[in-house]
């Protein structure tokens, strides 16, 4: 059902926990709906310089989130607001129709934890 | 990738054939071809085996005369012809079904159907442990009712329903009473008369038959009409040419089920009770689902907190171990199983369930290696869902 890169990135997954001190943080989902992500990032001269997450959720919602840290990792905020769910599977050989809206929430995930940073910087000023 | 050894418990969905079955299907292929509808040699030929394996699918349910077994596609074909028949031709005396929350989705789909047409199907709830409240079917029997249908056991929580009770108050109240025993049949002893059952589904690969091929005991005397036209097979109750090989195939799975039924049973009990226990005493945050005693002698349903089924899934099959899930992300509707809800889980709970169903080659170390194998993937997903608490991780 899935493709060998989703599964390399279920077994894997890149960048799984949190940043205590994150700059930013994005949860999107719900539990009743059997999916739920938190983004969690670290951003220094407008890059991001960490991102973590933590997922719940079937296999592609697991990969997605994985595949999204390693796709925005090192990018500049802007870079990373350009990120969609539609890249995501791309890069990851694709994922079956029924899970593209349903588990494919992780740029969602990052983008909110964006604009969790932006609104935090806002505030400080 | 990892796969070390290979588990297969997933026989709710589907089982793999009994070498003995397929040696008594083959003649039927290419050597004994005829129809069993023609009246030369050939032709009797097929029409012996048909009564041969009607009689043994009869024995297997304790029923008095197989001409009250209808052979079929499949429990699907079954639960049509049983609910559909009876509803249809009973129309003038009411038009009212009882059924229960936690039946098949066939069962399910077919009451929806007919609500549309006009029947009015009242879905009894059920306990935590999925068992209905006789109290409750009771009280919804009304003039109109005309069809009370109870699946025999739960093929996802592998609850065991008190059928002779439902039996009698169906016979006490003079309504046709249909059991789904999909599930069950092959697995824990049917006595048709005993528990005053009017119609009985069952299937062939639920004990080790081939899959397409299904019966429908229908008691003598019992008000209904086919959903099938043709050619009049089957006592005209479903028609087009009988799948002879299948139907020899099912025989034999019936034969063999209820000569091995105890014996199998108890085995499967012991490797049951191992994994659950197991289960439940090495993972935290792990609770059964279903009644811990009257279950089918196979069924392993288990809930493990903060965790999604797919994934659990997954992990496991990187591992050769084959299960179900309750979860929504198995299934084409996105929705958990109805079956969860029913029994009063919240929709993350049943997003995290696991059903494990074993046959006839699963042993001891199969039991072992799962729960070698369980704890691990579990801890592994915790570790990486946002719902895990601190605590619970070290």
């Amino acid at each position: 059902m899935y493709s060998e890169k989703v599964m390399d990135h279920f077994m894997k997954p890149r960048n799984v926990g949190e940043i205590p001190d994150a700059d930013g943080v994005g949860t999107v989902g719900n539990p009743v709906c059997g999916d739920l992500m938190t983004m969690y990032i670290k951003v220094k001269d407008n890059k991001l310089v960490d991102i973590k997450f933590k997922t719940f959720g079937c296999g592609a919602a697991i990969a997605t989130s994985s595949m999204t840290t390693e796709l925005a990792m090192g990018k500049t905020i802007e870079e990373a607001m350009k990120i969609t769910r539609a890249n995501v599977a791309e890069n990851l050989g694709g994922l079956p129709p029924i899970k593209m809206h349903c588990s494919n929430l992780a740029a969602d995930a990052l983008h909110e934890a964006i604009k969790d940073y932006q609104k935090k910087k806002e505030a400080k000023k | 990738m990892w796969r070390l050894r290979k588990v297969y418990m997933d026989h709710g969905a589907g089982m793999p054939l009994d070498s003995r079955v397929f040696e008594a299907m083959k003649p039927y292929f290419m050597e004994y071809y005829g129809n069993p509808s023609s009246s030369y040699s050939s032709g009797n030929i097929a029409k012996e085996a048909l009564a041969a394996s009607r009689e043994k699918v009869a024995q297997l349910v304790a029923a008095e005369n197989s001409r009250e077994i209808i052979f079929t596609s499949g429990g699907t074909e079954s639960n049509n012809l049983a609910i559909k028949g009876v509803a249809y031709r009973n129309r003038e005396k009411g038009n009212h079904i009882i059924t229960t929350a936690v039946e098949h989705i066939s069962v399910i789909n077919i009451c929806k159907f007919l609500q549309k047409q006009g029947f009015e199907v009242t879905y009894v709830p059920v306990d935590k442990q999925g068992v209905v409240d006789l109290e409750k079917v009771e009280a919804a029997i009304k003039d109109k009712t005309i069809l009370i249908s109870v699946m025999y056991a739960n093929g996802e929580i592998g609850t065991i329903q008190p059928i002779s009770e439902i039996g009698k108050l169906a016979q006490e109240n003079s309504i046709i009473f249909h059991v789904d025993a999909v599930a069950a049949a092959g697995k824990v002893p049917i006595n048709v008369k005993e528990e005053n059952i009017g119609l009985l589904s069952i299937s062939s690969n639920d004990m080790y038959g081939p899959k397409g091929v299904g019966a429908l005991y229908i008691k003598k005397g019992t008000k209904t009409q086919p959903i099938i036209q043709g050619g009049g097979q089957e006592t005209g109750l479903r028609s087009g040419t009988e799948n002879v090989p299948g139907i020899v195939g099912m025989g034999k799975a019936a034969e063999l089920a209820k000569k091995e039924m105890e014996s199998e049973g108890k085995r499967l009990t012991g490797l049951r009770d191992k994994l659950i226990t197991g289960v439940l005493d090495t993972i935290d945050y792990s609770f059964l689902n279903g009644h811990p005693t009257e279950r089918l002698p196979n069924n392993a349903n288990l809930r493990f907190s903060y965790i999604e089924g797919e994934s659990l899934i997954l992990g496991l099959d990187m591992h050769g171990i084959q299960v179900s899930s309750g979860s929504a992300c198995t299934s084409k509707t996105l929705e958990p199983s109805h079956v969860l809800l029913a029994i009063g889980l919240a929709h993350e709970e049943a997003h995290g369930s696991l059903v494990f169903t074993m046959g006839k080659q699963n042993m001891e170390e199969d039991v072992d290696y799962v729960l070698e194998v369980l704890p691990d993937v579990v801890k592994r997903l915790r570790a990486l869902s946002p719902l895990t608490p601190k605590e619970i991780l070290r």
